[in-house]
């Protein structure tokens, strides 16, 4: 292929990808009056950020509510969801993967299985569920949720890498007198840091990113995860173009920084787990 | 001894136990609701009602529009997803400058949620802006649309912002396997004198082929899953007269905004059927090739 025609090809494709992008963060870089539809595609004349300072904090007197407090309970749901479903994953791993016991294939399929079910087979009984544990309605309830769904993926990612551990060195500390719990602390733990980023980069990206949950679980606006609020804020007419493409904009930064300065990890999650949009 | 012997299973007892109880132990629950009579009344006075639920599922007008919208957006969806996959991994595949950069390009929706590419691209199909402007800019005013709010159109420009999103997926998976591909192959095919078409559909394609089931499974599954881009593109309803609704939101509504549990639990199981028709088989190769592997 001549290198001209592939770097054009190249180009266009890349345009595909970052025309929507340029849409997003224009648009939200705009003054209100700047915003319109015959305008969408210029640039904004002059860069403000008050779209940004609206979607935020919002408006109260208008009646529109910010994205801050929400964006906030997304911080409080991921970063425990996220250290409890990594944590029990790499022990269900290492168990699975070098203590084989009479049953445990069959287990790890069965748990494999829960990561492509449709979630809306389990939703009614999980709302039951909740309600009874009065969990419902509440971030610890959507924790918990997002850890058990969270389990066969991350269970998934530390099996495979801990299969590729050498049974030589589970069996030599072994000899030495460890048991397996000691294995775990002295052999497996201190070799987990690879696998371990990946699992926490996938987990966070996914359940920051997660809707059907957050909008079953939580009903109050003031519990709701920066999805749910977003979807609110962009369905109601009052919000202005410029603000909502702000908020979007809010709600998709962590995950794409996180992207940009670790994509090699991400795309790594996204291949061993071949799995989840 | 036994207790070394035990030690294992109760390391992995309560994950098991937890995934037991809300993955099969609800399905179980939603199976028993979609065969009660949980729509009228309280839970806890449900009786048995057979297969009533179903059959009025299997006459309802709009579950009818449901499944052949999942139909038209895996049509579009997938082929889609593959074709731009492929081709974009080939061209990163050949380019000697800045492959890192041009895959995080590429990757780069993938971190997003399905609600942020859904909010951006409701604003880029406003009908009287954004797409239909710059085709208009361009010279291809003809093929300016109503987007989501024709209803001719509807559920495909759906899969449109889906492709945008999930495009990168099969990006990846082919990039890994193209390198996967030994370069002896390609060395052999050119001494014997073959071209670049006759390599492609003879080496490349057939070696992807398990890379393209793969793909095929799991974009098939996230067809018969999606809900939250239909929802953040073109709201609670699915646009003009279904055109873009899907299960899944049929589901939502029936159950969490007209409370008929059994009604939305049917269209639950029904799901779920189809998707572990897709996935149960995939499973179970994968599994199989891990064993044998």
């Amino acid at each position: 292929m001549k290198r001209a025609t592939l770097y054009l090809a190249l180009a266009l494709l890349a345009a595909f990808y970052l025309t929507p992008v340029y849409v997003l963060v224009a648009t939200s870089l705009k003054e209100f009056r700047e915003v319109s539809l015959e305008a969408m595609w210029r640039p904004p004349t002059a860069l403000t950020f008050d779209a940004f300072k609206r979607a935020w904090a919002g408006d109260p007197r208008g009646g529109m509510r910010g994205l801050g407090p929400n964006f906030l309970n997304s911080i409080y749901l991921v970063v425990p969801s996220v250290l409890l479903s990594v944590f029990l994953g790499s022990v269900n791993g290492y168990v699975l993967a070098q203590w084989p016991f009479r049953g445990s294939e069959l287990l790890f399929a069965l748990l494999l299985f829960g990561m492509f079910i449709p979630y809306q087979s389990v939703l009614i009984p999980l709302v039951r569920v909740l309600q009874a544990l009065g969990l419902y309605g509440t971030l610890p309830g959507l924790i918990l949720t997002h850890v058990v769904y969270g389990l066969p993926i991350t269970t998934l990612l530390f099996r495979g890498y801990y299969a590729s551990i050498p049974r030589a060195l589970v069996e030599s500390a072994q000899m030495d007198g460890a048991g397996i719990l000691g294995i775990y602390r002295r052999v497996i733990l201190p070799l987990s840091a690879p696998t371990t980023v990946v699992a926490v980069i996938w987990q966070f990206t996914q359940i920051w990113n997660e809707f059907l949950f957050g909008v079953v679980i939580t009903n109050k606006p003031t519990v709701q995860p920066i999805t749910v609020a977003l979807n609110n804020m962009a369905g109601s007419f009052i919000v202005e173009w410029n603000v909502q493409m702000a908020g979007a904009l809010l709600a998709a930064l962590p995950t794409l920084v996180v992207y940009v300065v670790m994509g090699r990890y991400f795309v790594r999650g996204l291949l061993a787990g071949s799995i989840k949009g | 001894m036994r207790a070394a012997r035990l030690a294992p299973v109760l390391l992995v007892l309560p994950s098991a136990l937890l995934v037991l109880v809300f993955v099969y132990g609800f399905i179980a629950w939603t199976g028993w609701l979609s065969l009660s009579s949980a729509n009228d009344l309280l839970l806890g006075a449900a009786r048995f009602a057979g297969l009533d639920n179903y059959a009025r599922l299997a006459g309802h007008p709009r579950f009818r529009i449901d499944l052949e919208n999942t139909v038209t957006f895996g049509l579009t969806f997938i082929p889609g997803c593959l074709i731009l996959g492929l081709g974009g991994a080939i061209l990163i595949d050949h380019v000697v400058r800045f492959e890192g950069m041009w895959r995080t390009v590429c990757l780069m929706p993938l971190a997003l949620s399905f609600i942020v590419t859904g909010v951006v691209w409701r604003w880029l199909m406003n009908p009287s802006s954004g797409l239909n402007l710059m085709l208009e800019g361009l010279g291809l005013g003809a093929l300016r649309s109503g987007w989501y709010t024709d209803p001719a159109v509807g559920i495909k420009a759906v899969a449109l912002a889906a492709v945008w999103q999930l495009s990168g997926y099969t990006m990846a998976l082919y990039l890994a396997g193209l390198r996967a591909i030994p370069r002896e192959l390609y060395e052999a095919a050119q001494v014997d004198g073959a071209g670049t078409g006759q390599t492609f559909w003879r080496i490349t394609l057939p070696l992807l082929a398990p890379v393209t089931l793969s793909a095929v499974i799991v974009l098939g599954h996230i067809s018969l899953k999606i809900f939250d881009l239909v929802i953040a593109m073109t709201g609670p309803q699915g646009g003009p007269a279904f055109s873009s609704d899907v299960p899944a939101n049929f589901m939502f509504q029936t159950t969490f905004q007209a409370n008929r549990f059994a009604d939305g639990a049917a269209v639950s199981i029904v799901l779920l059927v189809i998707v572990s028709s897709l996935v149960i088989p995939y499973l179970y190769w994968s599994l199989r090739r891990e064993v044998r592997g």
